[in-house]
Formats: C-alpha cells, structure tokens, sequence
C-alpha cells in the first residue's frame, strides 16, 4: 500500500497546478467560453507542448506511457479550474481507443498529430432508446464493396463539432442490443454523409448529435476487431469514467473551498454566518463527502488499468456511483449555502454547480453503476 | 501510488487467517456471527488464548512486549480478526489504558498493569461519562480529595461498559475547582474491589446488560495509582482520544456484516425468488458495500500517513461519522430484510432464519455508535474548529 507518487507524477501535478493557477482563473475561463469552439487552441498547443496529450498514449508510439494516476492528476486540476479543452473527448476517449484498438497504421498515422495538438477526436458511442446500454447500437455497418457503408445516429457525441475524425460504434451483425456484432470505426469528420448537429452542453463544452447517412469507408476503418468491439468500448468508456471521477472531485473540492471562505466573510444578523452551529455541520458533511471523494478517486486511478476486467468495473462503478451521489450533495449545498448570490451566472459557484451536475449523467449514472456493481459483486 | 499488499504481507495475512482458522472454537464464532453477548469466561478464556500467541496487544510496541507490527500489519490483522468472526478484544484495557500507562505512567505503574493486560489477565473499564457529564465531559464532579497518600473519591459514572466484569477502572476524577474545568482533572486507577464501589446494571436497548453505573463512596485510592500530574487527567483523556484513529471506522467489522448480508440476502426466498434478486435489496446492498469501499480506501489513506510516520491528514476526521453511519445503515438492512422473523425476542432458538431473529441485538446496541466516543455532533464541532476554522 502506498499513496506517494513519483518524481514524474509530482512534476505533471504540479504542472497543470501551475496552468490552471496562471491560466485559468473565472474572468479568463469565461473569455474562453465566448468562443465559438468553447475552447481555447492556444491552450490545446500548450497542452501537447507540456506532453499532456501523450501522457497516457503508450511510449512505442511517441506517448508518455501513463497510468490511470496521471490522468488523475491532470484531471484533478482541470476539475479545479474547470477547464473547458477536450481532453476527455480527444485524449481519454479518442487516444485510449486508438492506443487499445488502433492498427499500427492507424497509430502511425493519427497518434503523433494527437499528441502534437494538431487533431481532435469524438467518441461517438451511445444513441437514442440505448440510455447507458453500450451494446444498444441501432447504427448499421453495411458490407459495401471493400469497406463498409454506415447510417444511424450517435447521440450526444462530446466534441463532436471539433473533430477532424470520429470514432462510432456501429452493428456488422446481431440485433440493436446484442453483445455480438459490434465493430468500432475511424470516419472523417468531412466525410460524405456525416452531419453533425452542433450545441453546447450543460458545462460549457461542445457536442453534437451525429448522423450518418450511407457514410461509405474503407476496411481500414475499422479499429479492433469485426464484430467484437463491445469489450474494447466498455474499457475505453471505463477509462474517461475514472477520468471525469477525478475532475469530479477537484470540481468539489475547489467548490468546497469558496463555500468554507464564504460562510467566514458573509455577515447576517451581526456576525458571519459561519459561526451558526448549522452551518458549520452543513460544511462538515460536505468536507466529509470530498475527503471519500478523493479516496474513490484514488481508487478507481490505481484500479482502471486492471487487466481483468470485472475487477475494473467494480471499481469503476463504485467511484461513478459514489461520485454522482456525492457531487449531488456538494453541488446544491455550495448553493444552498451561498444563498441568493449562489444562485446568479456571475459567480464561479454556480458554474461548478453544472459542471457536478453534468457529470453524475455521463457514462452512467448512480442507478446504472449501482446496478453494475451488484451485478458484479452479487 | 498502488494499493497491493506485499507478498510479505500477504504471508503475514495467510499466517493470521489460518491462526483463526484453528484456535477459534466453533460455539464462539456462532455467537459472534449472530451477535449474541459472550459471557466473562468465554471472553476472558479467548483473550488469554490470544495473549499466549502475543497477539491480544497487537498495536503494542515490541519494548512493551506487543508484536511491534506496522500499520498495515495491524490492519490486515483486524480484518482477519473480523472476517474469521472472532470475539472483539476488550479495548479498554489493551488498547485505551495501556497506551496512556506507556506514555505517562511510571515505570512501576509500567511494570504492574501491563503484563497482566497483555497477557489477557486484567479486564478494564472505563470511567469517564457522568449523570451530568456526557458530550461536555470536562464538567466531571466525581471528587478526589488528596489524604496523605490516598485520594478519597466519591461521586458516580454512568455508562461504564463491562465494569460488572473489570478489575480495573481508569477513572477521570476531579482534584481542583479552580481554574478552567479542564486544568482540575486527574487520571486515576481504581480497583474495582475497593469497598465503597457499587455497581448497577443498565440494560439497554438490546436486552442486554453491557453498561453499568458505578457509585462511588469514600473510596481510597493510592496516589500511586494516578497516572502523571494531577491536574494533567485531561491531556491524557485527549492523548487516548487520538490515540487510535483508524479503528474507529469499523472497516473490517463492516466488510464482514456486507458479505453476511449478501449471504443472508441470497439464502433467503419469497415466493421462491432468492431476496438477493428483489431489485431494492440488490441496491441497498450494493449501495453499502460501495459506501463501504469509500471508507475502506479514506482509511487507507490515513493508515499509509501513519506508515510513514505523519499525522492522521484531514480525511481521518470523517472515519468516525461515515463508518458509524455505515454500521447502523447494515444492522437496518438486515433488521428490515427480516421482516416477521426479524421480531421473535431474545429467543435462544431459531423462528425462521435465526440470523433475522437477532438482528435487533445489533440494529439496537448499534444505535450508540453514534453517541459514544464523542457524538457525531461533537464530531462536527471538532472538524468545524479545528480543520475549518470556523466558530
């Protein structure tokens, strides 16, 4: 048992520390919000120059050769600074399938430009009537001539609207929710056929619905194997889950912290309020959540990586579970707490408050990781 | 950062399990699956049988004649200790008094209690609470009046835990009214035989007599038996306090209670259907033993502090309010999967699922983890002050 990290991982902590410190404060983040692309390219080179972007790509194709605990640490901060770049979407998402099921043609061809900041990616996974069903694909992948001819639609597609490719699942055989059938492929962006309806989602960032319409592709397309991907997604999405648990709990602790400062500066009927006996509980029990917060998240770092994969997704599922609930908790007392202040888009609180909102939604909810859990623990 | 044990301590872990698995007689480990009260000779008899292995001080240093373990080593022990469903070891004795007589006591205090508490010959209890006395300890009225060399004491405590079955009380006694209420304390070591102790039981809420009120009157005490300074009695009350921060959350205990509740839960039927398969009891279950992975890993968190030899960081403070919470939310489980068969009383044989039938013994005994050790309240008012600077 040991909590420590290594020289290397204290100096990414302290890193993307110092970014979000210098980088990131509100009046700068909300500059960056006002884009059109909601997110800031200057930052993204930044990024691939400070080696963030290959941080967990593995090393024989030019990356860092991280583990879930780097991403941690990136992700821990980015929470606190709730940063609006696609990191989850390009590099945990995108880069974990290409690192997983790419060929070594498609790694050659794609990864370096990944790590350089020069591409952006979408995972475009889950689709209407599926909800958190990762083998709910309705999307066809028809035998076209040498390739493949795909149309369906994915839903809610993080990034969708900045990728230059896109990685979809979609059904070569079996019915709509069968385990069996499911093949993952790489499609450009511009590609005939793929229409990607853009707007913005409940924390600032971009998605976008995508839909293709005979969208025609070649057998180098696929990524993985024909027929069985489903495997190859459930991991892919375990890895972002582990990921978002950690901007989950920076977000809470950072959120946290402004509540604490708050209550000891806001007077009412004479004194702050943070001398009422029912504030200052009301603050132990959401300190209480974040310090079990940061214990998940530690947790699910040490365990994404795990080979066996039922080991894996107990432990995801324990954190996102957890996390929602908590991050529930946390997010409407920092409100509660702030009042009628906490309540208006100028203030920061308000903003964490989305961005934990969002996040017991993505990848599963508490009711689909409770249910995971028992299925594997029962 | 990883989370694996050692293969050293995977050893260590194999060596206890099997030491439980051959020393702990099979009518023992019944009562304590079912959570029936053992008597004083069975008690006693395992913690003798733990004290000649060198393991009933298992978080004693080696100086003091303990197995000088780590603190992983103690936590692999106590969760072998629970998951084999051996009896809990008295605390007060091995792991509340003797702490305090290693750090302040005098070599001849030394020399005379912790022997016999290592070696299972010496049952403790411990007199803090009073009538008047309970969250606000410090406001303690039980009276030592200095006679030569004795103190005579008199007043009474409530809520003395096993002083039917003690030898020895360690006792909080007032010396000095003068000053804060704090500075007039002093740590004393009472025989129970003493003439001028009475003690009466209390039973509780689980039928069952655990506690006590202890009158004292004109009791003599050598000044021999008070432990450091006179008016020093509340620096050691809070050095016991802090003493032992890991165990407080009750991780072991509770992984033990999940997996029979998963047990239960699968052997159980309605209509057929194992209750395992009913989607509420599935959630709530799996709810807990999630709630329970989140103070498993908090705990590890502090116990690797300790290992490299820091302070407790910040998230021990919360072990006591989440692990409590997590015994009590198990004990309620179990008590309403029962249903009918969970209400037959202190029956001494199974009506359905004997395992239903007692779980009000620790549905109801377990509603004091909440209060005891410094309530959950008080909990909060510490945290508040002390690590959010608030109030």
């Amino acid at each position: 048992m040991d909590f420590s990290l290594t020289d290397e991982q204290q100096m990414v902590r302290d890193s993307v520390e110092r970014f979000v410190e210098k980088d990131y404060q509100f009046e700068q983040r909300l500059k960056i919000l006002d884009r059109p692309e909601g997110y800031s390219k200057e930052h993204w080179n930044s990024f691939g120059e400070l080696g963030w972007l290959g941080l967990l790509l593995p090393e024989d194709v030019g990356g860092f050769g991280g583990t879930g605990v780097e991403t941690m640490l990136v992700m821990e901060s980015f929470g606190r600074g709730m940063v609006l770049e696609p990191y989850v979407p390009t590099v945990v998402l995108g880069g974990k399938a290409l690192a997983l099921g790419g060929s070594s043609a498609q790694q050659e061809a794609l990864i370096p430009g990944l790590i350089e900041g020069d591409l952006q990616l979408a995972f475009g996974f889950a689709e209407q009537g599926g909800r958190y069903d990762l083998a709910r694909v309705a999307t066809r992948a028809e035998k076209s001539g040498n390739g493949y001819a795909l149309s369906g639609t994915k839903s809610v597609v993080l990034n969708a609207p900045n990728a230059d490719k896109l990685i979809v699942s979609a059904r070569t055989g079996g019915g709509d929710g069968d385990a069996e059938g499911i093949s993952l492929f790489l499609i450009d962006a511009g590609a005939k056929g793929v229409r990607v309806k853009p707007y913005r989602l409940l924390n600032g960032t971009v998605g976008g619905e995508v839909s293709l319409d005979g969208v025609s592709v070649g057998s180098d397309a696929l990524l993985g194997e024909e027929g069985n991907a489903l495997p190859l997604v459930q991991r892919v999405v375990d890895y972002a889950t582990a990921a978002v648990c950690s901007d989950a709990y920076g977000a809470m602790d950072a959120v946290f912290r402004r509540t604490a400062d708050y209550v000891k500066t806001r007077k009412q009927f004479g004194v702050p309020i943070g001398s009422f006996q029912v504030i200052q509980h009301a603050l132990v029990d959401m300190f209480v959540e974040v310090e079990q917060a940061r214990s998940m998240s530690y947790m699910v770092s040490m365990k994404v990586d795990e080979e066996d994969a039922d080991e894996r997704m107990r432990a995801v599922s324990a954190a996102k579970a957890y996390l929602g609930k908590a991050s529930r908790f946390v997010g409407q007392q920092a409100i509660q707490l702030h009042g009628g202040i906490g309540m208006t888009d100028e203030l920061d609180v308000g903003h964490y408050f989305r961005r934990l909102t969002m996040f017991d939604n993505l990848f599963g909810n508490r009711d689909h990781h409770v249910e995971r859990f028992a299925s594997l623990t029962q | 950062m990883n989370i694996d044990f050692t293969p050293e301590e995977r050893k260590f872990q194999e060596e206890v399990r099997q030491w439980f698995a051959e020393n702990l007689p099979s009518e023992i480990k019944e009562k304590v699956e079912l959570g029936l009260e053992l008597t004083r000779e069975e008690q006693v008899a395992w913690e003798r049988k733990l004290g000649e292995k060198g393991w009933l001080a298992a978080n004693w240093p080696e100086e003091f004649g303990g197995p000088g373990w780590n603190a992983t080593q103690r936590y692999i022990f106590a969760q072998e200790r629970a998951l084999a469903s051996a009896p809990n070891v008295s605390p007060f004795g091995v792991a509340m008094v003797a702490p305090v007589i290693m750090a302040f006591g005098t070599d001849e205090q030394k020399q005379e209690y912790l022997p016999r508490i290592r070696t299972g010959r010496q049952l403790w209890c411990q007199g803090y609470s009073e009538p008047g006395a309970g969250s606000d300890l410090a406001s303690l009225k039980t009276a030592a009046k200095r006679e030569g060399d004795h103190y005579i004491v008199n007043g009474q405590k409530i809520w003395t835990t096993q002083a039917h079955w003690a030898e020895m009380m360690f006792c909080l006694v007032r010396t000095s009214s003068e000053g804060r209420k704090q500075q007039g304390i002093s740590f004393l070591l009472i025989d129970m035989n003493s003439p001028g102790i009475e003690v009466r039981p209390i039973i509780t809420i689980d039928g069952v007599h655990h506690l006590n009120e202890v009158f004292l009157t004109n009791v003599k005490v050598p000044v021999a038996n008070r432990v450091g300074e006179e008016g020093q009695g509340w620096t050691l009350a809070k050095y016991l306090l802090g003493h032992e921060r890991t165990g407080i959350a009750g991780v072991p205990e509770s992984t033990k209670q999940i997996a029979r509740l998963k047990r239960i839960a699968g052997e159980d039927t309605v209509n057929g259907t194992p209750l395992l398969e009913n989607p509420d009891v599935r959630r709530r279950i799996a709810e807990l033993e999630i709630d329970l992975k989140a103070l498993e890993y908090t705990n590890f968190r502090t116990l690797d502090a300790m290992a490299r030899g820091n302070p407790p960081g910040p998230e021990s403070s919360g072990l006591k309010i989440k692990g409590t919470q997590l015994q009590q939310g198990i004990t309620e489980a179990l008590l309403e999967m029962g249903g009918y068969f969970s209400l037959p009383w202190h029956t001494g044989e199974a009506i359905g699922m004997r395992e239903y039938n007692t779980s009000t013994l620790r549905y109801n005994f377990l509603r004091a983890s909440t209060i005891y050790g410094g309530s959950n309240e008080i909990q909060k008012n510490v945290i508040a002050k002390n690590l959010l600077g608030l109030g």
